[in-house]
């Protein structure tokens, strides 16, 4: 896979500049900017914007965090000063439609904004994918072939539990004519990762094992070729799980926009 | 006529008795702060009918599903009986239902099916306690209180159940020896089996058969006036609690306005706060959580889903969100009695944090939300303990270091982490 070169990102300060106004924003995230793992996913998003013609745009350096991780840490002050800026700074763009990256992003931005003046049509980029097979305007043809690899896909609780979207990413996969199975704690009774709730950026309390470990042992139980994901979170904890278990050269963590994007030769 | 003053009196003492605790336990509830249920009656409605009445959450694991249903089921018609139990005792007739016939004799039938898939699903439930020791009826919480009030419970049903057929058995007896006013009703298709055990006398029959009939009716009322002490109490609130459910996405957590008052007038010096009520940022006490959290304390029967469901107790974590609701309502009558002695006001120098609920169980929460989907009647720990975080977070500024510079990242650079925001957008020009 070489990534392309000729791949230009525009913002919305260039956009409104040159007195046009995107489709929608593509809300990219502190994962997405700045961890290394999630910037892929982030382009390749990017990338199926681009490959099926949406205008879109993302904030740039505009952008901040949502305040997710301060608020789930009790800290609503913080939470609610981060909140207030990015919807000033949204609403100053006129922002309509926003698709994220991420499922925290998204939850927050969904149903957390509103009540403090930041109203948006708020869709994470499994639903964009989803949507765009549903109207026919992404494939998985061009690219790379996942037929017959055994794909699992591990729900984010934020894009799951948190907001009943279970069936999206799994559209991503299953137009792979790939083998899709299921952890049996998948959807509804999916296990968490262990870093929602802040607990990404703290050591975790003493227990006899850590949550990503535990997970990721249910995810190799099933022999799988692809760890699939849509969560830069659960992204990075079930990454370090399976480099734990010394399984990173036979298993893939995928976030479902690379394997759309791979499929598609993007 | 004795009996039948007796029994009117017997009545009247324990509703009046249930009363006086009932009340208390609101009043309990009430000491928590406002939160607004008011909205969407008719999806409420629906919920609580779905969730509650049709116990749609619990199929999630069939066996106890079943068992559980036999239970309730039986619960809910086996009352019809109560109320022909209650006018017998009034007027002091005998079967007074009895005139309705072959629909009589249908209606007793279907009873004592019913008694017996209680009884044996009791006793299943008392094994797979007791005997089969099914890790979701351990852990930390499950001291010896909680462990003896799920026994007493079962027990009882069990002895309730056992009393109604053995009465059945000994007034059938009785119609088959024409004795006194035991007229000709009912049918029998169970309790026909316990009547070779019963002696044939009159006389031994009788008391037999009125010893059972109050015992039934006793026990009945003995067993309504546990509930306010007990995890049982569920058999009500279930109703009241999934009516006054959480009907946002689960992952939408509350915007506390007492903030946004701030944070505006930070931002925007012109601007005019509305009115909010004070009080401390999050909850250290009972009181500083919602109504509704502790109606979910009252309703908790200590199941165990929740805490089976939980990332961070599967892996061996202090927290048990099972724990949290135990601890809840633990707190909330220890205040309610400190009001009743000393009242309103009355600081017995504990709290639900630390006193109950130690900080180490509740930062390892994730907020992944299974406990609150695996709940069969809507609890919903997290909230509690989100607001617990957000009195040591706001008001102690005691996160731990870790969070400390994270939340620093965030307010300096808008990102977790120490990055520049001025990186932000370099992923564009990488790959």
């Amino acid at each position: 896979m070489t990534e392309q070169t000729n791949f230009t990102v525009p913002t919305m300060a260039e956009m409104i500049a040159r007195g046009e106004e995107p489709e929608i924003l593509f809300w990219v995230g502190c994962f997405g900017s700045y961890d290394e793992r999630a910037q892929r996913t982030t382009r390749d998003i990017c990338k199926i914007l681009q490959h099926v013609g949406i205008k879109y745009a993302v904030l740039g350096t505009e952008e901040s965090c949502t305040g997710d991780p301060a608020k789930r840490a009790g800290n609503e002050f913080l939470f609610q000063m981060q909140a207030m800026t990015n919807i000033e700074v949204m609403n100053g763009y006129n922002i309509k439609k926003i698709v994220t990256g991420c499922p925290h992003c998204f939850n927050t931005i969904k149903n957390e904004y509103p009540g403090l003046g930041g109203s948006y049509e708020v869709i994470h980029h499994s639903q964009l994918i989803q949507q765009l097979i549903d109207d026919g305007k992404l494939k998985a043809e061009g690219g790379e072939s996942f037929k017959g690899k055994k794909i699992t896909f591990h729900d984010p609780c934020y894009l799951g539990r948190a907001n009943g979207i279970y069936e999206a990413p799994r559209a991503a996969l299953e137009i792979l004519d790939a083998q899709l199975v299921e952890m049996k704690r998948c959807k509804v009774n999916g296990l968490c990762c262990g870093a929602g709730g802040a607990q990404m950026f703290k050591e975790p309390e003493p227990g006899k094992k850590d949550i990503n470990i535990e997970r990721v042992e249910e995810a190799l139980s099933l022999n799988p070729a692809i760890v699939a994901t849509s969560c830069p979170f659960c992204m990075t904890m079930l990454s370090d799980g399976v480099k734990i278990k010394e399984q990173s050269e036979n298993v893939d963590v995928l976030d479902i926009a690379e394997i759309t994007a791979r499929a598609n030769g993007l | 006529m004795i009996s039948q003053i007796l029994f009117i009196a017997l009545t009247i003492a324990a509703i009046a008795l249930f009363s006086i605790n009932l009340k208390k336990i609101i009043r309990n509830i009430r000491l928590g702060r406002d939160a607004d249920r008011s909205d969407q009656p008719q999806k409420r409605l629906m919920t609580m009918l779905r969730v509650a009445f049709g116990q749609s959450k619990m199929v999630k694991r069939p066996t106890a599903a079943i068992l559980h249903a036999f239970v309730y089921v039986g619960f809910v018609i086996i009352n019809i009986e109560v109320l022909e139990i209650m006018i017998d005792g009034v007027f002091g007739t005998h079967r007074i239902f009895g005139g309705l016939g072959g629909l009589y004799n249908g209606l007793i039938a279907g009873f004592e099916i019913l008694a017996l898939l209680v009884w044996l699903s009791c006793v299943i439930f008392l094994i797979r306690r007791n005997v089969l020791k099914l890790k979701r009826f351990r852990g930390i919480e499950m001291t010896t209180w909680p462990r003896s009030d799920a026994n007493y419970i079962l027990i009882t049903e069990i002895l309730l159940m056992s009393a109604f057929l053995l009465m059945n058995a000994a007034d059938a007896k009785l119609q088959a020896l024409g004795s006194g006013h035991y007229i000709s009703a009912g049918a029998f298709p169970v309790s026909q089996w316990l009547q070779n055990l019963l002696p044939a006398s009159e006389s031994s029959l009788v008391a037999i058969e009125r010893g059972c009939w109050w015992f039934h009716i006793t026990g009945i009322l003995a067993f309504l006036n546990y509930l306010p002490y007990s995890k049982h109490f569920h058999i009500i609130f279930a109703f009241p609690n999934t009516y006054y459910t959480n009907l946002d996405p689960k992952g939408k957590f509350s915007n506390m306005p007492s903030v946004t008052n701030e944070v505006k007038a930070m931002l925007d010096p012109s601007f005019i706060p509305t009115e909010t009520a004070a009080g401390r940022f999050g909850a250290k006490d009972v009181n500083d959580l919602s109504w509704v959290n502790l109606m979910n304390a009252y309703t908790c029967t200590e199941c165990g889903r929740c805490t089976d469901s939980c990332p961070a107790n599967i892996t061996g974590k202090l927290l048990s969100p099972r724990k949290i609701m135990m601890d809840t309502r633990d707190r909330v009558t220890e205040v309610g009695k400190n009001i009743d002695k000393g009242g309103e006001g009355f600081d017995d120098g504990k709290s639900l944090l630390d006193t109950y609920i130690s900080r180490e169980e509740i930062w390892a929460c994730t907020s992944c939300n299974a406990c609150t989907e695996a709940c069969p009647v809507n609890i919903d720990p997290l909230s509690i303990i989100v607001e617990l975080r957000r009195y040591i977070t706001m008001e102690e500024s005691q996160a731990g270091n870790s969070l400390n510079n994270m939340m620093g990242n965030i307010e300096n650079n808008g990102a977790p982490w120490k990055y520049s925001p001025a990186d932000r957008f370099n992923w564009a020009n990488k790959g």
